[in-house]
């Protein structure tokens, strides 16, 4: 792991509303192929952190380099280029459009086809897709439409979209949020099958802890807008600070408790 | 000096009746959402009922009340109105919103012709006010100067209303959220209604207040409408003050704009809401809006392009349709060129409202443009057709590059009001700038080269033209291009998190569907052998909005089938009565309610259910041989 480039690097980052401190003085990094948790409690500051990350929010201060690059403040889609995928808390898809299509938009705009006004979109990059959506087990579902899709597979096919532009680096928020337990799982071993085979970087939060103490390689722990702990999850779970805020004293997330998980 | 003063204070007291009009959208708007396109209706309801009254009605009292009693009349009115209509649409998309809305202003337009008949009605002076104040050797009228006191006055009412009334706190609430309040409990029906109330009176008090200083005439809902928008878009939505203060800087902006640029002053209003627009896309005293909840879309049928047999099918159809001269007559033609036409200008308004998801409300500024290219190029340069035909419809283009480069910044309902505004612009500039543009009169003798005089000769070109327009309106449809457009439309977060860059992707689209337009507006200029500043009005933009929503905004070949049956309909309407308007307003208001798929979706939704029993059926014959 310590031979893998780093991809993502945060110093100092910042953002406050009108005198709160959403985030407060943040640094990590992420290198290739590592899977790193952000977790604490609601409002600790993590969906504000995440959107400065691919550009949503204009940081208020610090800096974001993302593959050697300064990207502080850029744009999303300008993010989206250095080969960043981004999921969301509340998927966003295109409703109109069937399964197949949201993703050949995706692989369109990859392929820097957008002002293509001559071609047929409905062939264009089909087989891609198709691949991209066997991937992620959706290939039955490639002439449905999206606004008719149950919501993990919506959570599935995100997925998909994100891994399109075949990125260094992903960013999930709340991948599993709003799926049964079952789903939770497997979604979260699918996304870190495919991040360890293509040495993609994985950035997630998420309030499973089930699904985080397995999976990631290191945790980063928010609170009020500061990093109070940070390390493996070993570390992490015995970390007195972190047990009184968010994780409580009655559950021991260890490997016996993870097997008795439903899957 | 002296001049100058007096020309802000008569700015100031025109400045009285767009604050009441634009604090009462923008109160309507802030609770139901909803963008009352009828309020300049109301507002000249008010100035021809206030008239009755004022006539009626003696002395002073009489005056005061009359002014009074009608706007309280209008405004019960408006409660009839907000409880019939308004209630069934409330979770409407926006766009079928205003089209209801825009159907009551053309059925109240010819209500009032009904009623007052067509001539204009200047009201008697306001008793006590028949004066003017000796201004350091300028007349000011006294009236002018009660308006300008009373117009702060109301802001202060308006402020009491909402800061210290219990009501006024669920009205604030409501802006906010309404949602919330009806999960606390309050009556939100009544509350709606009660602040539809509130607008609607105060509207027709601003066209009441109107009489004493101009006529009553039957273009006032809309000349006002336009300037409330102009309004509510440089002062924000939703904000009383910010109505106030820009209802004052637009007021005071035509003033002096008249001093300075004395054909086209609209131009200066215009920059300065340009600038307003680049700075704080949410006016001036508005708060940026959340991304506006989704509706949900009436059908999640994905489009498709058309399979083997349905293209043949396509052909078959065209083949009939160029048969046509051989067993229709000139006047038949004629008709049919022109509807081929509408087909071209609905199918580029389609483009850019169901594949793009923006609803120009001024569409015919781009169609107008392209008639008055051509005007241009045939009569000054005296241009051979076939060039005016290709080089006329730039002068869209052009518009539309400009025009849309602002537009796209905003969308929803900020979209469809300021297209509307531009439009009006272009509007005002053809209607005012005489030397160029023959003003009223237009330009006359646009006539087309021998080859396409005859009607069949010139029906076969814009058959051609309209079908060349379609198709490749079609295929970029279903183009990468297309595709990222509906990915703007679709989910804005998402398209731009795959690096879209949807602004310039919209812009691109508003250009395309702004130069389509144009190229219909080049024939259409041949077709009459002249161009009016009608051919950029407001009615002939709802008229593409209407044709889109009749065959289906949700489908892809709605707006032709629209544009046949509306233009058809519209042309058999004219000629058999004199209240087209009346029908026209209760159609829109009856597709909106009745029917919002349109005759397309709603053949296509009837297809889906077939298919799917017929499905279901098959699949219950195979549970029953498996048993």
């Amino acid at each position: 792991m310590s031979a893998a480039p780093v991809l993502l690097v945060v110093e100092g980052l910042t953002k406050s509303y009108g005198g709160v401190h959403a985030v407060r003085d943040v640094s990590f990094s992420l290198s290739a192929g590592e899977i790193l948790a952000l977790i604490g409690p609601n409002g600790a500051g993590k969906s504000t952190c995440f959107n400065m990350l691919n550009g949503q929010v204009t940081p208020g201060g610090g800096r974001v380099r993302l593959l050697g690059r300064d990207t502080t403040g850029e744009k999303p889609r300008a993010v989206w280029r250095l080969g960043v995928g981004r999921t969301f808390q509340i998927t966003a898809t295109f409703p109109t459009m069937t399964v197949r299509e949201n993703v050949q938009v995706a692989l369109v705009s990859h392929h820097s086809r957008l002002f293509d006004m001559w071609s047929s979109a409905p062939k264009l990059a089909r087989d891609e897709a198709e691949r991209l959506l066997d991937l992620v087990g959706m290939n039955g579902y490639a002439d449905r439409p999206c606004g008719e899709l149950a919501y993990g597979d919506l959570k599935r096919l995100e997925l998909a979209i994100a891994l399109a532009n075949q990125p260094k680096l992903l960013l999930m928020d709340e991948p599993t949020a709003g799926m049964a337990p079952r789903e939770r799982v497997e979604l979260m071993r699918l996304t870190a099958r495919i991040a360890r085979e293509q040495s993609i970087g994985v950035l997630f939060t998420e309030h499973d802890m089930d699904v985080v103490f397995e999976h990631a390689d290191r945790i980063l722990v928010l609170n009020r807008g500061s990093l109070i702990a940070e390390g493996v999850p070993e570390e992490v779970r015995r970390d007195p600070q972190v047990r009184a805020i968010y994780l409580g004293e009655g559950l021991v997330y260890d490997a016996r408790h993870r097997d008795g998980a439903p899957a | 000096m002296a001049f100058y003063v007096v020309q802000f204070l008569t700015g100031l007291a025109s400045a009285a009746s767009l604050f009441l009009v634009a604090s009462g959208l923008s109160i309507i708007f802030g609770v139901t959402r909803i963008v009352n396109f009828a309020h300049g209706a109301f507002y000249m309801l008010g100035a021809f009922v206030a008239y009755t009254l004022t006539e009626r009605l003696s002395g002073a009292l009489g005056f005061w009340g009359g002014i009074l009693l009608a706007s309280l009349a209008v405004a019960v009115f408006g409660v009839l109105i907000e409880m019939i209509l308004l209630r069934r649409i409330y979770r409407s998309p926006e766009l079928f919103q205003l089209l209801a809305t825009f159907g009551l202003t053309l059925m109240i337009e010819d209500l009032v012709i009904l009623i007052w008949g067509p001539d204009d009605l200047l009201g008697r002076r306001a008793p006590g006010l028949r004066g003017a104040v000796d201004f350091f050797g300028q007349q000011v009228p006294s009236y002018d100067l009660f308006l300008i006191v009373l117009s702060p006055i109301v802001l202060g009412i308006l402020w009491l209303l909402f800061r210290r009334t219990r009501w006024g706190v669920l009205v604030r609430a409501a802006t906010q959220d309404r949602d919330m309040v009806a999960a606390l409990g309050v009556n939100q029906k009544w509350l709606f209604t009660s602040v539809f109330a509130l607008g609607v009176f105060l509207a027709a008090f601003g066209g009441a207040l109107r009489i004493p200083r101009d006529a009553a005439n039957h273009a006032m809902d809309l000349s006002v409408i336009v300037d409330v928008f102009v309004v509510v878009v440089i002062g924000g939505l939703g904000s009383i003050i910010g109505a106030f203060v820009a209802a004052v800087l637009v007021s005071e902006l035509n003033a002096f704009g008249i001093l300075i640029f004395p054909k086209i002053s609209i131009i200066l209003v215009f920059l300065v809401m340009a600038v307003v627009l680049i700075v704080r896309p949410w006016g001036l005293f508005g708060k940026p809006e959340a991304p506006a909840r989704k509706t949900p879309g009436l059908t999640v049928q994905p489009w498709r392009p058309l399979s083997a047999n349905e293209r043949v099918a396509m052909i078959g159809v065209l083949i009939v349709a160029a048969a046509l001269p051989l067993f229709g007559g000139t006047y038949v033609l004629t008709v049919a060129s022109e509807i081929a036409i509408f087909v071209i200008f609905a199918a580029s308004l389609h483009f850019l409202m169901s594949v793009g998801g923006l609803a120009s409300f001024g569409h015919a500024a781009y169609f107008g443009l392209g008639a008055y290219g051509v005007a241009f190029l045939a009569k000054m340069a005296g241009l051979p057709m076939i060039v005016c035909l290709l080089i006329g419809p730039l002068l869209g283009l052009l518009g539309a590059a400009v025009f849309g480069f602002f537009a796209v910044q905003l969308s929803g309902v900020y979209f469809a009001m300021l297209t509307l505004a531009f439009a009006q612009i272009v509007w005002s500039i053809a209607f005012q700038w005489v030397s160029v543009t023959g003003g009223d009169n237009g330009i006359l003798g646009v006539w087309p080269a021998a080859w396409a005089s005859g009607a069949a000769a010139f029906y076969w070109l814009s058959l051609g033209v309209a079908v060349l327009v379609v198709a490749a309106l079609r295929a970029m449809t279903f183009s990468p291009f297309g595709y990222a457009l509906r990915a703007t439309r679709d989910s804005a977060l998402r398209s731009e998190a795959i690096g879209i860059d949807n602004k310039r992707i919209q812009w691109t689209a508003f250009v395309i569907a702004g130069t389509a337009a144009g190229i219909g507006g080049a024939l259409f200029a041949f077709l009459k052998g002249s161009v009016f500043p009608d051919n950029v009005g407001i009615s002939l933009s709802v008229d593409a909005l209407v044709m889109v929503l009749l065959g289906g905004v949700e489908t892809i070949s709605g707006a032709i089938v629209g544009a046949i049956v509306y233009k058809a309909l519209n042309i058999w309407l004219v000629s058999h009565t004199d209240l087209s308007k009346l029908v026209l307003g209760a159609v829109i208001v009856l597709i909106v309610v009745a029917m919002p798929k349109g005759i397309v979706g709603m053949i296509e939704t009837l297809q889906a259910r077939r298919g799917r029993s017929t499905k279901s059926a098959m699949l219950a014959s195979r549970v029953e041989s498996a048993e």
